[in-house]
């Protein structure tokens, strides 16, 4: 590296503290007392410190003084990668699941609750995917369709006794109605109309719930909802719901990934690429945008049902424009239209976040900050979607 | 020529956008196995008129019929699958998925999977730079390899009629005389070409017949080689 080189860089540091600071300060230092500048400079400080000693590791590593560690682990990556490449996909999703049906029996009650909600915001990424990543519409109010289910699920074992073996497809087809109706009259807008639209309907959903009192039971919420039962065992533990939702994502992803590579996968990636012409070649452009939301909306209803389950109460402020934007955000950050990705985002944004709880205060901070360096360095997500078609393939 | 039923007829369609009329009663007959052109400046209601042949614009009165069949109401996705498709101005190729991907769609609607493979094969032969860019995305392709691959896409769906709007659009004149080769190729093959065009020498010289379109009405429609020989045509089109 040349000294202009370096000079560069260092600068490109500085500027990006001094950047840095100016963001920090009204954060932290504007406080109802008066200002305040010590908490500033010392959150800073670290901050600076870091960065110095990261430009520092960097320059080391870039003259090659590193190069008798870096080799090494360079060639064992790359090896590793090829073993990746080697190995059957049979086995290597057989020690996933192997591992996801071991898991609650070598950890505890947190990582089990963990876990389940990385499961539902699984199959809610997932749904949003189909969504988003393959038809291309910007939903904004998928959280609704939660909502929808959930609701559902409370109001039928309370009301009526149904079981959750029941409710489940019940939820899930009424959830999938809900996406119809929101679906129709968006039909033919396009971009920024449709992610308006949808986000006034995920509002009126939960207004609806909200305001609904003889059948919702309004703010309250509703109350003690009922466990699932399978022949007279009672799902009372939380291990054994993970088992549940364990099962509902898998079924998820093996409907995504069948729904990925069909022909209505690829009408739908042609309408999110060309509307016009994807209805010159002869797609129902109509029909399959229906379908889409129709589709999104089973899965995020099916996620509902098992989170009423799951909590054993629901209430209108588990369905807030905050959830949709963080499904959304996860769907985005992984990797549209990628199943692995989507997963990958799930684990980013649910699992993470439970790792560093000390740092609590600053999530939303970090949240933003790691979507703009997502969208600066790898604007596909952490794990973007392969393009490899089947039918394609044959053709070869 | 006069006796037969056209394939495609036009009979006084009119469309619009909103309150703005694009077409005034256009009339055309496009009989089978012709390559017909539609020449004209911008905005004359060339590419809308495609766009209403294929019901994208909906027609607001006169008749559009195929075979001696009215196809005013039939739904954009439908034509198709009667053999009636259209290569769109500016290609509109789909950029996020791979060359075969877009073949493929071409293709939706069919279900014999052995034909489609087939049909891949022959639209290779004709566009051999597709065969070699095979697995790549549409939208790495150059304008040229585009205007091609938008070509074969609309051949996948083993047309009659070839509606095309614009094939020469911001293309190098090489390209341009390899792409209307490849149009008479295809014409030859017993697929009738609608061909709609701003470069009016190639396009009337690839032509059996031509229509002129000035602002939403037909003006003149002859012979091509009668309206290269034409005076007023060679001075308003052709730059003479």
């Amino acid at each position: 590296m040349t000294i202009h080189e370096s000079k560069r860089l260092w600068l490109a540091c500085g500027v990006g503290l001094v950047w840095f600071l100016l963001l920090l300060w009204p954060l932290l230092g504007i406080k109802p007392e008066g200002l305040e500048f010590a908490s500033t400079f010392k959150v800073f400080g670290y901050v600076a410190v870091a960065a110095v000693f990261v430009m520092f590791f960097y320059q080391v590593k870039e003259a090659g003084y590193l190069d008798i560690v870096g080799t090494p682990t360079k060639q064992a990556s790359t090896a590793l990668g090829k073993a990746y490449d080697k190995a059957p996909t049979w086995l290597l999703l057989g020690i996933v699941l192997a591992a996801a049906i071991a898991f609650p029996l070598v950890t505890g009650r947190y990582a089990h609750d963990v876990a389940i909600s990385v499961l539902i915001y699984v199959c809610l990424g997932l749904g949003l995917n189909i969504v988003i990543g393959l038809a291309g519409l910007l939903d904004l109010g998928y959280i609704a369709f939660y909502g929808v289910g959930a609701y559902t699920y409370a109001i039928l074992s309370i009301n009526y006794g149904l079981s959750f073996w029941l409710c489940l497809p019940i939820a899930a087809f009424i959830a999938a109605i809900a996406g119809c109706i929101i679906g129709y009259p968006t039909l033919r807008m396009r971009g920024d109309y449709l992610a308006i639209v949808t986000l006034g309907f995920g509002e009126i959903v939960r207004l609806i719930l909200n305001n609904w009192m003889s059948l919702t039971n309004g703010p309250n919420g509703i109350l003690s909802i009922p466990r699932p039962e399978l022949f007279g065992y009672t799902f009372r533990s939380l291990s054994s719901m993970y088992y549940i939702i364990l099962g509902l994502a898998v079924l998820t992803i093996l409907a995504v990934y069948r729904l990925n590579y069909s022909r209505i996968g690829r009408a739908w990636e042609a309408i999110r690429e060309d509307e016009t012409a994807a209805e010159l070649m002869g797609v129902n452009t109509f029909l399959l945008k229906l379908l889409a939301y129709a589709m999104g909306a089973t899965f995020a209803g099916f996620a509902g049902a098992f989170f009423a389950a799951r909590m054993k109460f629901v209430g209108p402020e588990s369905f807030t424009f905050l959830e949709s934007a963080m499904v959304l955000a996860m769907v985005i950050l992984g990797g549209m239209g990628s199943i692995p990705g989507v997963i990958l985002g799930v684990l980013a944004l649910v699992a993470l976040p439970e790792l560093f709880r000390e740092f609590q205060l600053y999530r939303m901070l970090v949240f933003g900050g790691a979507m703009t360096l997502m969208m600066l360095v790898r604007p596909a997500g952490i794990w973007p979607a392969k393009r490899v078609g089947r039918r394609s393939e044959e053709a070869e | 020529m006069t006796d037969k039923t056209p394939i495609l007829e036009l009979k006084n369609v009119v469309s619009a956008y909103g309150r703005i009329q694009a077409l005034k009663g256009i009339s055309l007959k496009v009989f089978e196995g012709e390559v017909v052109s539609i020449i004209g400046a911008n905005g004359a209601g060339k590419s809308t008129t495609l766009m209403t042949i294929c019901n994208i614009v909906k027609a607001v009165s006169g008749d559009i019929l195929y075979k001696g069949e009215r196809i005013n109401s039939v739904n954009s996705d439908i034509l198709p699958t009667m053999g009636l498709c259209q290569v769109p101005e500016g290609r509109r190729i789909f950029p996020r998925l791979t060359v075969l991907e877009n073949l493929d769609m071409g293709a939706f609607f069919r279900r014999d999977t052995a034909g489609i493979k087939d049909d891949v094969e022959r639209v290779f032969d004709l566009f051999p730079k597709l065969r070699e860019r095979r697995k790549q995305l549409g939208g790495t392709l150059s304008g040229g390899e585009q205007q091609m691959l938008a070509m074969a896409r609309a051949l996948m769906s083993r047309p009659k009629v070839l509606l095309l709007d614009e094939p020469s659009m911001g293309l190098a004149p090489l390209l341009v005389k390899q792409i209307f080769d490849i149009v008479k190729m295809i014409n030859e093959q017993g697929v009738t070409v609608v061909l709609v065009e701003q470069n009016a020498n190639l396009a009337l010289q690839a032509a059996t017949r031509g229509y002129v379109l000035e602002t939403g009405n037909v003006v003149m429609e002859d012979e091509a080689k009668a309206l290269l020989a034409n005076p007023d045509i060679r001075k308003a089109y052709l730059g003479e």
